[in-house]
């Protein structure tokens, strides 16, 4: 506390993010070389990835090992604050442009190739029909389901927003010291979280092998899966985060007043939750 | 543990920037930051250089004469994604980061680290994305816009140039959430916002644009990705999708991303021009405002690239009348410049050459734009050669001349020597005669049909593409006497003092000059 009173915290120099680098030009090109065929590709890419989580993982500990020594002052914390807010903004507009997608797709695309729009009707596929949900002109003896909203959908539904319940919880126990309440919490949210994944993946399975629904199947299986497999990776991270902050909590990082940690990963939950409203809104309901 | 042990060492803070190469890898320091900013910018401007003047050798004459047309497209694609990520933005980062800091009279960045990363990023995104000129199948030749389905016909380059935007993106948007949150975050005491420096509020705009469009396209091209390699259709009709929803989509980032590339450009100038002209700027809270209503109407416009591609009339009236709406803060921001220079008390040095030059040419290149914003005559002038003039008078005699601008104005501050200024007023003078012998007939070449993006033309265009090609290479080399005269102010030179400029005002010139490594440690109290 005391050295750092006043003063704001510039770490004097930082090692991990150039240690990384490399980890990610090779995650990069080795994705790339996997995709092209070659045979480099996927070992290359495994390095680049453990490289990529090695500057993770180190990184955060730097900073977590700073913050336990009482090297940040409220005003540091202000900018991580400002930096998470930020941060999450800037994901929410990357969701927006699969939405975004999805919304072109529904409102525009789909009714001008079903015949809205006579030229497009005419010079492509004349006068077929299209509705919601479909996989294109193209494909219209493909034979799939949609996913709805029961029963599953539904369930992980309640699972979230459940687990923004217990989350909610634990942050108001943190705030009243109540340590253990905030263990329980916790726990609580990063199961529901972990249950959520599992629906989620027996989701996934049940629509190739039931359905016959996949990322192929057209518009409709394109914004399913990459919508719904985008907040799933998040879920994931967040998920992650919250586990974090559980071992902080039971390591004696945070007090009362002075939790920032705990309170981002609680922001990046909420905001994985909400984008999922709108995955159950748009994408199962209507 | 070990850093926490270094740290505790280090605490005393200790002044002097460590020595040898590990200073420039590691560093958290927003000056050394800035530094590697403006030398990767610097490299990549004449990288990107070094392409355009391939463009210009093969339009010399008709005919397919130099290159191989497919070696040209790579050319005029690679040309625009290296200047505009890799020289421009970064200048301006850079810029950004040397200045914010000292101008509100911040210890710092807000977040050094992710400053560093977002930094070491951008070599890596260049890295993946320059090494696709060196694989079979050649790199990105379709165009920096990316448009299916001829981006999908390329080769081996194609994941390498989606996963290199992924990397430049993630450096754009980290340098940027730093950017918000020291402009928020770190000012002095007094400092409030409306005393802020209009770089500073230029920035927080910029920075939050950034913020909110870079994961846009980042989604666009993450599209793209599966679409080729996993089987979906967003850009393909056949399975329900639509190539111009990709169009839709990149151009939502797309012109906010053009004003991404100018914002900062009116904050430097607006700082330029009162010094030389003696006198306050006019019109401060109208430049905030003016910023922030273009900043807007930047969301709401994208429609005016894709007139010709097919879009309902309502589509195309909105999009027009929005468009020229842009006209208004900007003419705004143009008569306050005019303004400040009324009656000032005014003398020309190079960084005032260059500002001036500025308020001139992007005029021009605004006024372009307002041709183009007309729907109907759109039809007739897209992808022709005007709007190919419109946007290098906007980006090369608008951004890229105040960049130099900004660069003859804060030299002194940051090497501590005056720069050559019989020097610099050769660079101005050469680069504004030939940046207009270069683009000025490119507005013709297009009035008469020369669709641009191409290595060959009809036999009409002959001389004015001879004249632009000669502007060009005289533009060129006159960029060499910019390097010179940096490398020389870096060397040596008359003493600087701190105010370096009789009419400069704000915090950065209360510093000596060279500005020391850690400034405002105990934050200036402002007045
Ligand atoms: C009054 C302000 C402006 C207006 C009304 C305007 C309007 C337009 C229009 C309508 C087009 C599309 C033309 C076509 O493709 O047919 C265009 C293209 C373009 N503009 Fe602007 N513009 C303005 C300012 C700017 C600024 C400030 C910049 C950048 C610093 C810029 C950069 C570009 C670029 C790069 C393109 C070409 C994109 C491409 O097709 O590759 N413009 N502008
Ligand atoms: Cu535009």
């Amino acid at each position: 506390m005391s050295q750092a009173q006043g003063a704001y915290y510039v770490p004097h120099d930082s090692r991990w993010p150039v240690f990384g680098i490399p980890g990610m030009v090779l995650l990069a090109a080795g994705f790339s070389l996997y995709l092209n065929g070659g045979s480099w590709g996927m070992p290359l890419m495994v390095v680049g990835a453990i490289i990529t989580l090695i500057m993770t993982v180190m990184w955060f500990r730097d900073v977590v090992n700073e913050s336990v020594a009482g090297k940040y002052n409220t005003q540091v914390d202000a900018s991580f604050r400002q930096g998470m807010a930020w941060f999450i903004f800037s994901e929410v507009m990357f969701f927006g442009a699969f939405f975004g997608a999805l919304f072109y797709a529904r409102v525009f695309s789909i009714p001008w190739l079903g015949g809205d729009d006579p030229a497009t009707a005419r010079y492509l596929w004349d006068s077929v029909a299209l509705s919601w949900p479909t996989a294109g002109p193209g494909f219209l003896d493909l034979d799939y389901q949609a996913m709805g909203p029961l029963w599953l959908p539904t369930i992980n539904t309640l699972i979230l927003l459940t687990s923004g319940v217990t989350l909610t919880y634990a942050h108001h126990a943190m705030k009243e010291n109540h340590r253990n309440k905030v263990i329980a919490g916790l726990a609580a949210t990063v199961l529901l979280g972990f249950i959520f994944m599992c629906v989620q993946s027996y989701e996934y399975v049940h629509a190739y092998q039931d359905l016959n629904l996949r990322l192929d199947t057209g518009i409709y299986g394109s914004t399913f899966f990459m919508l719904t497999g985008f907040h799933g990776l998040h879920v994931t991270l967040g998920a992650v985060a919250l586990l974090v902050m559980l071992i902080r909590v039971i390591k004696g990082h945070f007090t009362a007043d002075d939790h920032f940690g705990f309170e981002a990963a609680a922001w990046y939950w909420h905001f994985v939750d909400v984008v999922w409203l709108g995955l159950f809104v748009f994408v199962y309901l209507i | 543990m070990s850093s926490t042990t270094h740290d505790a060492h280090h605490d005393h803070h200790d002044h002097a920037p460590p020595k040898g190469m590990t200073r420039w890898l590691f560093t958290t320091n927003h000056k050394d930051l800035g530094v590697l900013y403006m030398v990767f910018a610097l490299i990549m401007f004449f990288v990107g250089g070094a392409m355009a003047m391939v463009i210009r050798a093969e339009l010399f004459q008709p005919g397919l004469n130099l290159v191989d047309p497919h070696f040209f497209n790579q050319m005029t694609t690679m040309h625009a994604l290296v200047m505009i990520f890799g020289a421009v933005m970064p200048a301006f980062t850079g810029l950004a980061n040397w200045l914010i800091p000292v101008q509100i009279g911040a210890p710092d960045m807000a977040l050094p680290r992710v400053n560093n990363w977002a930094f070491w990023l951008l070599p890596a995104g260049f890295v993946l994305l320059l090494l696709t000129l060196f694989m079979p199948g050649g790199g990105p030749a379709g165009g920096w816009t990316m448009y299916p389905p001829l981006v999908l016909q390329l080769g081996d380059a194609f994941p390498f140039l989606i996963f290199a935007v992924h990397v430049l993106g993630i450096s754009s948007i980290m340098g940027s959430i730093n950017i918000v949150a020291t402009i928020l975050n770190m000012r002095a005491p007094g400092m409030t916002l409306m005393k802020m420096p209009l770089f500073v509020w230029a920035w927080l705009i910029t920075a939050f644009l950034i913020v909110a469009v870079m994961p846009v396209l980042a989604g666009a091209v993450t599209m793209l990705l599966t679409d080729q390699y996993f089987g979906t259709s967003f850009f393909s009709a056949a399975g329900g999708g639509d190539p111009v929803m990709f169009q839709h989509i990149f151009w939502f980032f797309g012109h906010p991303e053009v004003y991404i590339l100018i914002l900062p450009a009116f904050g430097i100038v607006s700082a330029i021009i009162p010094t030389f002209a003696r006198k306050p700027l006019f019109g401060y809270s109208s430049m905030v405002y003016a910023t922030a209503s273009i900043a807007f109407l930047s969301f709401i416009v994208w429609g005016h690239h894709m007139f010709s591609v097919g879009m309902p009339l309502a589509g195309q009236l909105f999009f027009m009348y929005a468009t020229m709406l842009v006209a208004v803060p900007t003419g705004v921001k143009i008569f306050n410049w005019m303004a400040t220079m009324w009656q000032g008390s005014m003398t020309f040095e190079t960084p005032m050459l260059f500002a001036i030059a500025f308020v001139i040419l992007f005029t021009i290149g605004g006024l372009s734009g307002v041709m183009l914003a007309l729907a109907p005559v759109d039809l007739q002038y897209h992808d022709t050669y005007f709007v190919v003039a419109h946007f290098h008078y906007v980006l090369v005699s608008g951004a890229i001349f105040s960049i130099m601008a900004g660069v003859y104005y804060w030299l002194p501050k940051w090497t501590g020597h005056m720069y050559d200024e019989r020097l610099g007023k050769w660079h101005f003078w050469l680069s504004m005669v030939s940046v207009n012998v270069l683009f000025f007939p490119q507005h013709f070449l297009g009035l008469a049909g020369m669709p641009r993006r191409i290595p060959d033309y009809a036999l009409q265009f002959a001389e004015f593409n001879m004249i632009s090609s000669i502007g060009g290479f005289a533009f060129g080399l006159s960029q060499l006497i910019f390097l010179w005269v940096i490398i020389k102010c870096v060397r040596g030179g008359e003493k600087a003092s701190d105010q370096v400029w009789e009419g400069a005002k704000g915090l950065e010139w209360t510093l000596p000059s060279p500005a020391p490594y850690h400034t405002f440690e105990t934050p200036p109290v402002v007045k």
